[in-house]
């Protein structure tokens, strides 16, 4: 198939089989066509555990093609642990070029976070998912919720966000903020800050989740409207700080507080690193 | 309104018997031929020994004892091609919730207490069955137990703590209030003194001059000839008559 | 005087209905009809398969043979066959069936856990129903959830406690209140007063007795207990080894029984 990687590695390009692929990928196109609805997979072991991404990397390997550019973040950053593994086994497994400049990817890997930057058309955006049932906190029977989702039987999805107002006064999930995708099916935008959650609406690219524990996967395809569930006098509100960037200054993005000493020291800082440093370098 | 002359109820060759499964099928028969009827604003007493069975006529005509054989009818004002009579032996279940709460009332001999209903909620219930407003059925409730002499200490409290007298009180007021077109007595003045005994004459005298059938048990000799407008004895066809298991129950039922 | 209406609309009929696990286990060949603002209760002895039948007519459980047919109020006749204006529950689609269970119906169970969101607090398990029906105001959720915690009588401050720091009559009250903030139909109810306390249980049957007039409430009851059914149900179903021997109104059967079985069984209890 691909003499590259398999004369280079012995494994096939991206690691998977063609077969498995050609799985996957039907699963997926099931997927875009019913938006938000969990498709069942025949998942594969990956060389690395459960929780590391294992579900975002067979959709990735499954997508992926010898010259697409592929970034990979964890938590918005390019360089840690997570990230920095999942690059480094597709550049050996498929040799394909990385990057961390989101306008430059075609395929971008994430954990946690969608890009600051608006994604375009063309682009795919794969989610590492750990529980794409969000259902699952109030009904842990698998059978049951299947049929929930089938019925659009969903009332209890607001017994949650009832529970956070009564006890918090406000809405208190903040990420993995549960979602209504084209009017249907609710699902989980994966840990994801409720901050990104308006990023899903009606974008230009297309998002795919992978859930590797759990082998399923689920589409937002472009241009497709997705809600934030809420009531009517709490609506769904987003994050925000009361500085800027410590770095680049930007008012509009999502901030991680960092802890700079031992004496209680701390600054916010732009959770997208890339984002950040490209800021900065046209500010310079 | 009914005419005066017609009967309300008239009752044909009644018959009651039970059969006790318990005992080897025993059939203990309790009434039998018993006809009479009964005219709108008429009081008519039933007359005859204790145990001779005339709680059970009551129970036949209050829908709680089922009717061996006989015919018992109401006749309602007719409709058309309808004649208005309405056969009470056969009636399906579901037809005498209506027919208990508009048409026929009984006052049993002992209160049936529901706990921690408060009296004159108890007294209120059948008004509010009929859609009145709950201020009002409060209102006409406390009046009710105010000529009973029931101290309106007592009014908010639960009957079951009450005394024989003041639970038959409050069981008086509950019967009398809806003003149903039919009234069952069975013993209403057998706990009351000589006071009370004056008002509940006084209601049933009030109910016959609306033009309410009345049919009672009454012991108590003075008040019995007070509101009787006829006796009706009841001798001839009653005694509970034993009769040997041999008899098929079929043959009865 | 006129004679009034007697007859009341049927709400719910059961034709022919059989669900046996077994010889005698079960329920069989059960007729009847529940009419509208009727409280029917079903009685007899553990085994006697009031359960099943409680299960298949409440839509849980598919009987063999048979038919349950419910008068929709509010869709008349969708895609139900049969009859104009009814609904056969089980010729329906199961996503139809379940949303009358969740919009028209109410089920009440005997233990208040099996009914109840143990997770969530007292003003959420009130909320749900009403969030499955689409309100999405907190707001009024809110409100509704203080004003059946009064009618329940349960302390209003205590709208965000979790359910499992209630007693069980409390739980059993706030179940009845979950149930029925919808305003529903008809309600099933198994055995609601079974396992509390006496002085518990009285005040749970006078609070039911006065939701039942208030709401106009339409109940099929199953209990063993002839107390209890003698002040809450209208009438009576008698069953035994699957199948009803008497049925009519609650004084008649529990005063004059007629069948050998109920007359055994109305002797043995102390106070009926």
């Amino acid at each position: 198939m691909n003499d590259y990687s398999d004369a280079t590695t012995g494994y096939n390009f991206a690691y998977l089989d063609e077969q498995t692929k050609r799985m996957i990928r039907r699963g997926l196109l099931k997927a875009v066509a019913i938006p938000g609805y969990q498709v069942p997979f025949g998942g594969r072991e990956m060389p690395m555990p459960y929780g590391w991404g294992t579900g975002g990397m067979q959709l990735t390997a499954s997508v992926l093609g010898q010259d697409d550019v592929l970034k990979v973040i964890d938590q918005g950053a390019d360089d840690t642990t997570n990230a920095v593994s999942i690059r480094a086994f597709f550049e050996r497994v498929a040799g394909v070029t990385t990057t961390s400049a989101t306008a430059e990817a075609d395929v971008i890997q994430t954990r946690h976070r969608i890009p600051e930057q608006p994604l375009r058309q063309g682009q795919i955006l794969v989610f590492q998912v750990p529980i794409p049932e969000p259902l699952r906190f109030i009904e842990p029977s698998e059978e049951e919720t299947r049929l929930m989702h089938a019925l659009e039987e969903y009332g209890v999805m607001h017994v949650k966000l009832y529970e956070d107002i009564a006890r918090h006064g406000h809405i208190a999930t903040t990420y993995a903020y549960p979602v209504k995708v084209d009017g249907r099916y609710v699902t989980d935008p994966s840990p994801i800050p409720k901050f990104d959650n308006p990023k899903l609406h009606m974008a230009e690219a297309l998002m795919l989740f992978g859930a590797g524990r759990e082998k399923r996967l689920y589409a937002i395809p472009p241009y497709t409207r997705v809600e934030s569930l809420d009531f009517e006098d709490h609506p769904f509100e987003v994050q925000q700080w009361e500085e800027p960037c410590a770095i680049c200054g930007a008012r509009d993005t999502f901030l991680d507080e960092v802890i700079t000493d031992d004496r209680g020291g701390r600054m916010f800082v732009c959770s997208d690193t890339d984002y950040c440093q490209s800021r900065r370098e046209e500010v310079a | 309104m009914t005419s005066l002359t017609q009967p309300f109820l008239t009752v044909d060759a009644l018959h009651k018997s039970f059969v006790l499964h318990g005992q080897g099928g025993m059939t203990l028969e309790v009434m039998r031929g018993l006809s009479f009827s009964l005219l709108p604003g008429e009081c008519l007493v039933l007359a005859g020994p204790s145990g001779i069975g005339k709680s059970s006529l009551l129970k036949m005509l209050h829908g709680s004892y089922r009717v061996t054989g006989g015919r018992l009818r109401l006749h309602f004002d007719g409709d058309g091609e309808e004649d208005g009579e309405l056969e009470l032996a056969d009636l399906p279940a579901h037809a005498w919730h209506s027919l208990r709460r508009d048409v026929i009332g009984y006052v049993s001999q002992f209160l049936r207490v529901v706990p921690r209903v408060p009296a004159v909620e108890v007294v209120m219930e059948p008004l509010l069955a009929c859609g009145v407003e709950p201020d009002e059925a409060r209102e006409r409730a406390e009046t009710m137990l105010a000529r009973l002499n029931l101290p309106p200490r007592l009014w908010s409290l639960p009957p079951g703590t009450f005394s024989g007298g003041e639970q038959q009180r409050v069981n008086i007021a509950r019967g009398f209030i809806a003003e149903h077109p039919l009234l069952l007595l069975d013993e209403p003045t057998a706990s009351l003194d000589a006071a009370n005994r004056e008002v509940v004459v006084g209601l049933i005298e009030e109910a016959k001059a609306r033009g309410a059938a009345l049919l009672g048990i009454f012991h108590d000799e003075d008040v019995r000839e007070r509101v009787a407008d006829r006796l009706l004895p009841l001798e001839a066809h009653m005694g509970a008559v034993l009769e040997a298991a041999e008899s098929p129950s079929e043959e009865i039922r | 005087m006129k004679c009034p209406e007697l007859q009341r609309p049927a709400l719910l009929e059961a034709r022919g209905v059989s669900r046996l696990y077994g010889p005698g286990k079960g329920c069989e060949a059960i007729d009847f009809t529940l009419h509208r603002g009727e409280v029917l209760g079903i009685v007899g002895e553990s085994g006697s398969g009031k359960s099943t039948l409680l299960r298949v007519l409440s839509g849980l459980e598919r009987p063999d043979t048979g038919q349950v047919a419910y008068r929709s109020t509010v869709a008349q006749g969708h895609d139900g066959a049969g009859h104009e204006g009814e609904l056969d529950l089980y010729a329906l689609g199961e996503a139809r069936r379940r949303a009358l269970l969740r919009m028209e119906w109410g089920l009440v169970h005997q233990n208040p856990r099996d009914g109840l969101r143990l997770g969530v607090s007292a003003g959420a398990n009130i909320g749900e129903r009403l969030m499955a029906l689409g309100e999405r105001h907190y707001g009024q959720l809110r409100a509704a959830g203080q004003d059946w915690m009064g009618r329940v009588e349960l302390d209003p401050k205590r709208i965000d406690d979790a359910p499992k720091t209630f007693s069980g009559g409390m739980q059993q009250r706030l179940q009845i209140a979950r149930t029925l903030v919808t305003r529903p139909n008809l309600v099933f109810m198994d055995e609601p007063t079974g396992g509390l306390d006496v002085s518990v249980q009285a005040r749970l049957l006078d609070m039911l007795r006065t939701l039942v007039r208030e709401l106009g409430l339409s109940v099929i009851l199953v209990t063993h207990d002839l107390a209890v059914a003698r002040l809450l149900a209208h009438r009576l179903m008698v069953m035994r080894r699957g199948q009803v021997v008497e049925s009519g109104l609650t004084d008649q059967i529990l005063d004059d029984p007629q069948h050998a079985y109920t007359q055994l069984l109305v002797s043995s209890v102390l106070t009926p």
